[in-house]
């Protein structure tokens, strides 16, 4: 029985949330903040490892990430919503609505022509965006300081509270993601990667798995957006600009498809690189990433969720005895 | 024979590619329960009858009915899910997974259970892939990688994963095909103890006429796209154009 208990993933997340909460409040504040920012790049980067499952990456998902952003950044400035809870519910749900409108379109393509044609919609938005002055233009506008169920937390616990509101949200959505990879339908993207042809032989479609998959990474895309607008306080175009979209391609690659928590990792790594080298190597964080994403490719071309599978792995054969 | 026993028929099916006729006038009635082969030499329109059958290709005219209802226009999925599986020359099986998972992705297919929050994994499902693995004497192979398993196991494989849905007819193109010579009959042999406890029409192309006369009770033979000949095996491989156009004059002595 109480092997089980170890074994049920709920269980191994609700224990981890519980470590993560309570280890924020031993790290300094800025490392509470990083963090908080590499959860929301991770939330984009889990949705492009659902597309690199189904065989597909998209270039483009800081189109996403820039709605969820504005979403969340228009309800605080323009209906006075701030609980942050629900910025970043409505922002998932209604992002997640936007992809499923948009998905039918790119479905229909793959590999490169894919990647492509989300970048477009995100350049579009892009160049919508620093169009219109009245949010902003290409400056944005700063959010108002967010609330937790009604109650308006001290300048010292604001970012500490948005954290753990950020490990609760993020540790939901990665469980219930871990059961749709686990589905039929989540297995089914496996195949629809390996051979369309012989899914549809099988009697599914592989162009209606891959709309599941892009909502899915628009929803969660959308949660991010919102969840770093609202850490960051601010929000501009620059949500949706082609380098943006660009690091989650590297969260992702670096993650591999195989372990939900790797992506988490693979964006604190990305956060703390870009946060030192801004720091002690101005101007050259983007070269440091590039010599990092080299290596990961050449000598770990599944990614670093390879050995956390490994470890996983190891970890269940140890308890099984 | 009644409407009732029908389980497919073809209508006039015409179909060319350019200058080429890969089905000129088919008609065919298959019953329910038949174990019927396809025979002709390359290019006769065997493997363009059962690209037409499941949806992967259109006929030019005519009309295809399965269970009475026509079935001409639809796609591979919808056929598929109606009830009609098949199997490929090249096996199309998905390469980095075990031959347990491509079975568990192609059950995974049914409806019952297409859920998107329920383990695909449970212990019904493993019983019943358990048991198609048995069946196909596919137990030593469970758990390895599929790009690994030498021709005949993936040929099996690759049929098992088209019976897991419980489709009412089987389409097996070529089944022994890219098998060494001693490796047929086993092979013929599994496949036909897999499918003897289902109540399946099974329609398969083959060029072995060995195979053909020991594993199925109707012969269909084709040439440039006609049928030349239909019926039991003596009928068949004693007809004159089959001699000349398929099996060659002195190659058979049909089986009595």
């Amino acid at each position: 029985m109480a092997k089980k208990i170890y074994q049920n993933m709920i269980f191994q997340s609700i224990l981890l949330m519980l470590l993560l909460i309570i280890a924020g409040l031993f790290i300094p504040n800025w490392l509470v903040f990083v963090v908080t920012k590499a959860i929301a790049y991770g939330l984009v980067g889990l949705g492009i490892i659902t597309l690199m499952r189904g065989g597909l990456v998209s270039f483009g998902q800081g189109l996403v990430f820039g709605i969820g952003g504005y979403t969340a950044g228009l309800l605080g400035t323009q209906a006075g919503l701030t609980d942050a809870v629900l910025l970043l519910f409505i922002s998932f749900i209604f992002t997640g609505f936007v992809g499923l409108i948009i998905a039918p379109l790119l479905a229909r393509y793959r590999d490169i022509f894919f990647a492509m044609l989300s970048l477009a919609f995100s350049m579009v938005l892009y160049g919508v965006l620093i169009k219109i002055d009245a949010i902003g233009g290409s400056d944005g506008f700063v959010l108002p300081s967010s609330t937790f169920f009604g109650w308006t937390p001290s300048k010292e616990y604001a970012d500490y509270s948005l954290y753990t509101v950020s490990i609760i949200m993020t540790g939901i959505v990665s469980v219930l993601l871990r059961y749709y990879y686990n589905s039929a339908p989540g297995l089914m993207s496996l195949a629809v990667r390996e051979n369309e042809l012989r899914v549809e032989y099988l009697g599914a479609s592989s162009f209606n798995i891959t709309v599941i998959n892009f909502t899915i990474a628009a929803a969660l895309g959308g949660m991010g957006g919102a969840l770093n607008g609202i850490a960051l306080g601010h929000i501009d175009p620059e949500f949706t600009y082609w380098t943006t979209s660009g690091e989650f391609v590297f969260i992702s690659i670096l993650a591999g498809y195989l372990s939900v928590p790797a992506v988490f990792f693979a964006a604190l790594l990305l956060e703390l690189v870009r946060s030192f080298s801004g720091r002690y190597f101005p101007d050259t964080w983007q070269l440091i990433l590039g010599v990092f994403l080299i290596l990961s490719i050449i000598y770990i071309p599944s990614g670093i969720g390879s050995f956390f599978k490994k470890i996983m792995d190891k970890l269940k054969e140890t308890i099984n005895g | 024979m009644s409407d009732n026993d029908l389980i497919l028929k073809a209508m006039g099916i015409n179909k060319s590619f350019g200058a080429v006729v890969a089905a000129n006038d088919i008609n065919i009635d298959i019953k329910k329960g038949e174990r019927v082969s396809l025979i002709g030499s390359n290019g006769a329109g065997k493997t363009t009858f059962m690209n037409m059958v499941t949806g992967y290709l259109k006929p030019d005219a005519g009309s295809i009915f399965f269970k009475g209802e026509n079935i001409t226009d639809l796609n591979p999925r919808t056929i598929t899910q109606k009830g009609i599986s098949r199997s490929f020359q090249i096996p199309q099986i998905f390469e980095p997974m075990t031959a347990w998972e491509n079975l568990l992705i192609a059950l995974g297919t049914s409806k019952s259970n297409y859920s998107y929050f329920r383990d695909a994994r449970s212990p019904e499902n493993s019983k019943y892939i358990d048991e198609i693995l048995d069946r196909f004497s596919l137990n030593d192979f469970a758990n390895r990688q599929v790009s690994e398993l030498p021709g005949g196991v993936r040929k099996l494989l690759d049929i098992a994963m088209a019976l897991v849905r419980k489709p009412e007819i089987l389409l097996l193109d070529e089944p022994t095909s890219g098998v060494g010579t001693e490796e047929k009959y086993p092979l013929m042999d599994t496949i036909a103890k897999a499918l003897a406890s289902e109540n399946l029409t099974v329609i398969f192309v083959e060029h072995d006429m060995d195979i053909v006369q020991n594993y199925s009770d109707r012969i269909i033979a084709f040439y440039q796209g006609s049928v030349i000949a239909d019926g039991n095996s003596k009928q068949v491989l004693s007809d004159e154009n089959v001699q000349e156009h398929v099996t060659g004059k002195t190659k058979l002595k049909a089986k009595s």
